[in-house]
């Protein structure tokens, strides 16, 4: 009866300035099944999917629904149309319960809110997708996974029939995924039409039934589960060029030298909506790569900023190269060559109405001002930044150009090149590839094993399990601001350290 | 993502104002009083002719017109300096008062100086002042305990009643009658004036003040760790940048600028300090800061309008007969258009 397809996405072109976001992108999703939509930043799949949800017009090209045309001109447009759209960023109201939050979402809000039959509809749905969650809990309580699974069951509940989600596995632990998957594949034998952006080629071996491939703003190929193996993603990402997934591991060298880090029972007092951390002992040696393992908001934020002297030790002591620095303002704690490689540097360490070389000079301020601080030695801030750029083989446009022009990878490529301009001792790299592709990863952590080489200590915060297995030296696992588990991660498995990050084994144990 | 790019274009905007918007908005002003003028039965044309003529139309005109300038350069420099680092200081009306009172004390105990010991002094007495009355609301936003917006406009109250303690109370000369004075000040305790007017080295102490600030700001360390904080207090945080080393000493170099106003003031025009030192020059320093959205030419120019704004309210009380204070309706229109550009520019983005 079905033979047309949900959804049909025919031609789709959508241009930015300067950049052909979609390129005639064809895309076809039917109901049952799981459709993957695989591709690097920037290869157009969000860009699709907005178009699909109403955000962005389509340049030209059409969408049909089960064979008929529909003109979609707003996400109210698409949700009429039963299209609905988990995001990555959930709008929430947290001091509301998950039932009012849902409530709030509905096309035919009553105007008395009747508590029994919304509380029913919710366990019905949730008792047959497996999506259990606490109608009456408020939102501010919960998890990433279980506001994700809040976010779901609201589109199910005003009754979506085509599902778009967004790179939904980001910041859940291996068994919420697993989770999710089960949730997938329950909406698949009840005739959803599921859309799943990804980057991450396992996730989509596991539980796609068909999946499209984009590269440059096109779709490159749509294949079926069963034809589809990792290498042939991987060409068809990429084209032919051959991408290294992770750098060669090395031996760590234990030379004789103090530890660049030394955390001795270190806490912080958590104020606001900060993590506390209790009694953090953990020591970086010269050379190593330490990893910390941990859903974000238990406690790596503040760990890293504690190392960098914004968090205050509120018990126990920190050393710096074998020297006490439990109470160093940040400047000197960074002045000793303490290097910082943030998430998202526009917010955390740029200034995008600065010049790259202006950004270069304040981070380096002292090495620079001449004349005690009279002027600014323009001259040595070029030159070094531009051996640094070299060093790591990269371009910039301008080194007077403000920050804030740049694209994100530029920006990335000037924080890089700018916190390891002087050989830095210690690295805090904070979530150093999160969002970015297979390829620029896979340069960010071949730089972290560069300087690991060449001698530095590096604290690597990551939520990847993948990259922090195979890039550490050490394992941290972060639970509630206290080490759930430390240990090499040839000692250990994806899943027992998956367990630890979620306090699942820790609550089992007491 | 769309907030701090929209900020950030409003930044732009402010920093090139545009001379020819500014003027057409002005222009608007302008006609809008023109409205309120004929509402009271007053000419107009007549009105502005009777402004402009008195005070750009003679050397007496224009040097009175400078005079005015000079506390509204450093009162407007006391608002931009610290607003460099998001700080709005309202307070300049009160460091202005202290500035004049430390000041004052100077003149007085140490009148028998020579002209060369005591002015140096009075001027610092006067910029200590009034900076450690901003600094306070600084150290207590450094602390996180009260906003600086919040203190610094406070403040002014305490300051002018503390003002008006001392001219009451201790101060109070006793050689006029019961008028609340303090005595005259010595000759040595006198701003030397230029030209035989009352223009006074003030202006050299506001334009140099002025230099001075925007050289450190584009060439300095300080200035572009200044701009940094500016730009990104989360980045500069990380970058170790002492963000609280830098509210406290915006906001005490700030202060101190007000605080050489009302010195200056206090010295130079009124020769003793009087509870009715300032008709609101600290409010207007403020508004001509926004005006000028920190730019120093902005300044100047904006500081020139106003002060020919103020002096039109005299004027217009003697010739037209109606009240001085009609000229805050005037710049009360001035205020709202230069609010509406930025606004309604903000809309539409």
């Amino acid at each position: 009866m079905d033979s047309q397809p949900f959804l049909l996405l025919q031609g789709i072109t959508k241009k930015f300035p300067g950049i052909l976001a979609n390129d005639r992108v064809n895309l076809e999703v039917r109901r049952g099944e799981v459709h993957a939509l695989l591709g690097e930043n920037g290869a157009g799949k969000s860009t699709l999917m907005k178009v699909l949800y109403g955000f962005y017009r389509a340049d030209s090209g059409q969408i049909l629904q089960s064979g008929r045309p529909v003109q979609i001109r707003s996400p109210q447009d698409a949700r009429s149309l039963r299209i609905g759209m988990v995001f990555q960023d959930f709008i929430q109201i947290s001091a509301l319960t998950v039932a009012e939050n849902i409530a709030l979402f509905l096309p035919d809000l009553p105007f008395l809110l009747t508590r029994e039959r919304l509380f029913r509809r919710i366990e019905e749905i949730s008792k047959r997708y497996e999506l259990t969650v606490d109608p009456a809990a408020p939102v501010g309580q919960l998890s990433i996974g279980e506001r994700q699974k809040v976010e779901l069951l609201k589109l199910l509940l005003a009754e979506a029939q085509a599902l778009i989600f967004d790179e939904p596995t980001r910041s859940l632990a291996p068994h919420e995924i697993e989770g999710l998957f089960r949730v997938f594949a329950n909406l698949r034998r009840d005739g959803y039409a599921l859309i799943f952006i990804t980057h991450k080629l396992q996730e989509v071996l596991a539980i796609a039934d068909r999946i499209t491939v984009m590269r440059r703003g096109r779709n490159v190929e749509t294949l079926r589960r069963n034809e589809a193996d990792a290498e042939k993603l991987i060409a068809l990402m990429f084209g032919e060029k051959e991408v290294v997934l992770s750098p060669p591991r090395k031996e760590a060298r234990g030379e004789k030298q103090p530890p660049a880090l030394e955390l001795r029972g270190a806490s912080s007092r958590g104020q606001g909506l900060k993590t506390a951390l209790q009694d953090i002992h953990l020591t970086i040696s010269p050379g190593e790569i330490v990893g910390v393992a941990g859903v974000s908001g238990n406690g790596q934020k503040e760990l890293g900023d504690l190392i960098l002297g914004l968090e205050t030790c509120s018990a126990g002591q920190k050393f710096l190269f074998g020297r006490e620095a439990t109470s160093w303002p940040v400047s000197r704690i960074r002045s000793q060559g303490v290097a910082f490689i943030p998430e998202d540097p526009i917010q955390m360490t740029a200034f995008p109405w600065l010049t790259v070389q202006e950004n270069m000079a304040v981070g380096h301020i002292s090495k620079y001002s001449r004349k005690k601080g009279l002027t600014i030695d323009w001259e040595a801030v070029r030159s070094d930044l531009d051996r640094s750029l070299k060093r790591l083989g990269f371009q910039i446009p301008s080194l007077f150009a403000p920050v804030g022009i740049l694209s994100g990878g530029n920006v990335q490529r000037v924080t890089l090149a700018q916190e390891t301009a002087h050989d830095p001792r210690l690295i805090v790299a904070f979530y150093p590839t999160r969002g970015l592709d297979v390829r620029s990863a896979a340069a960010a952590r071949e730089i972290l094993v560069f300087f690991r080489n060449s001698g530095s200590g590096v604290l690597l915060i990551s939520e990847d399990l993948d990259e922090l297995f195979s890039l550490s030296d050490l394992l941290v696992v972060l639970y509630r601001g206290r080490i759930a588990g430390i240990f090499p991660p040839q000692e250990t498995t994806v899943r027992e350290v998956g367990f630890l990050m979620t306090g699942s084994k820790e609550a089992s144990r007491s | 993502m769309n907030s701090p790019s929209g900020g950030l274009q409003a930044l732009r905007k402010i920093y090139s104002p545009g001379a020819l918007r500014a003027f057409v908005l002005l222009l608007l002003a302008l006609a809008a009083f023109a409205l309120v003028l004929l509402i009271f039965g007053k000419n107009p044309i007549k009105a502005y002719i009777d402004i402009f003529g008195n005070t750009l139309g003679s050397g007496y005109g224009l040097s009175e017109t400078l005079v005015k300038m000079i506390p509204l350069i450093l009162t407007a420099l006391a608002v931009a300096v610290p607003s460099r680092i998001w700080l709005i200081n309202v307070g300049g009306e009160g460091q202005l008062y202290l500035g004049a009172l430390l000041a004052t004390w100077g003149a007085l105990t140490f009148g028998s100086l020579p002209t060369w010991l005591l002015i140096p002094l009075i001027t610092v007495l006067g910029f200590l002042g009034g900076g450690l009355w901003g600094g306070l609301c600084g150290y207590l936003r450094a602390r996180g305990w009260v906003s600086e917006t919040i203190s610094t406009l406070l403040m002014n109250y305490v300051a002018i009643l503390l003002v008006s303690f001392f001219v009451f109370g201790p101060w109070k000369d006793t050689e006029s009658a019961n008028y609340p004075q303090t005595p005259e000040f010595s000759e040595a305790a006198v701003l030397p004036a230029f030209f035989g007017t009352r223009v006074h080295m003030g202006l050299v102490i506001g334009l140099t003040a002025m230099i001075l600030f925007f050289f450190v700001l584009s060439r300095t360390r300080w200035g572009l760790e200044m701009r940094a904080i500016g730009v990104n207090t989360e980045a500069a945080r990380r970058n170790g940048i002492p963000i609280n080393r830098y509210i406290i000493l915006l906001l005490f170099i700030g202060g101190g600028l007000a605080g050489l106003a009302g010195m200056s003031e206090v010295s130079a025009i009124q020769g003793r300090l009087r509870p009715s030192l300032s008709p609101g020059f600290g409010y207007t320093g403020f508004l001509i800061s926004w005006m000028a959205g920190g730019s120093p030419l902005g300044i100047l120019a904006a500081a020139f309008l106003l002060s020919v704004v103020t002096a039109g309210g005299d004027i217009l009380q003697m010739t037209q007969a109606i009240p001085g204070a009609v000229v805050n309706i005037l710049m009360a229109l001035i205020l709202f258009v230069v609010l509406a550009r930025r606004g309604g520019k903000g809309a539409v983005k």
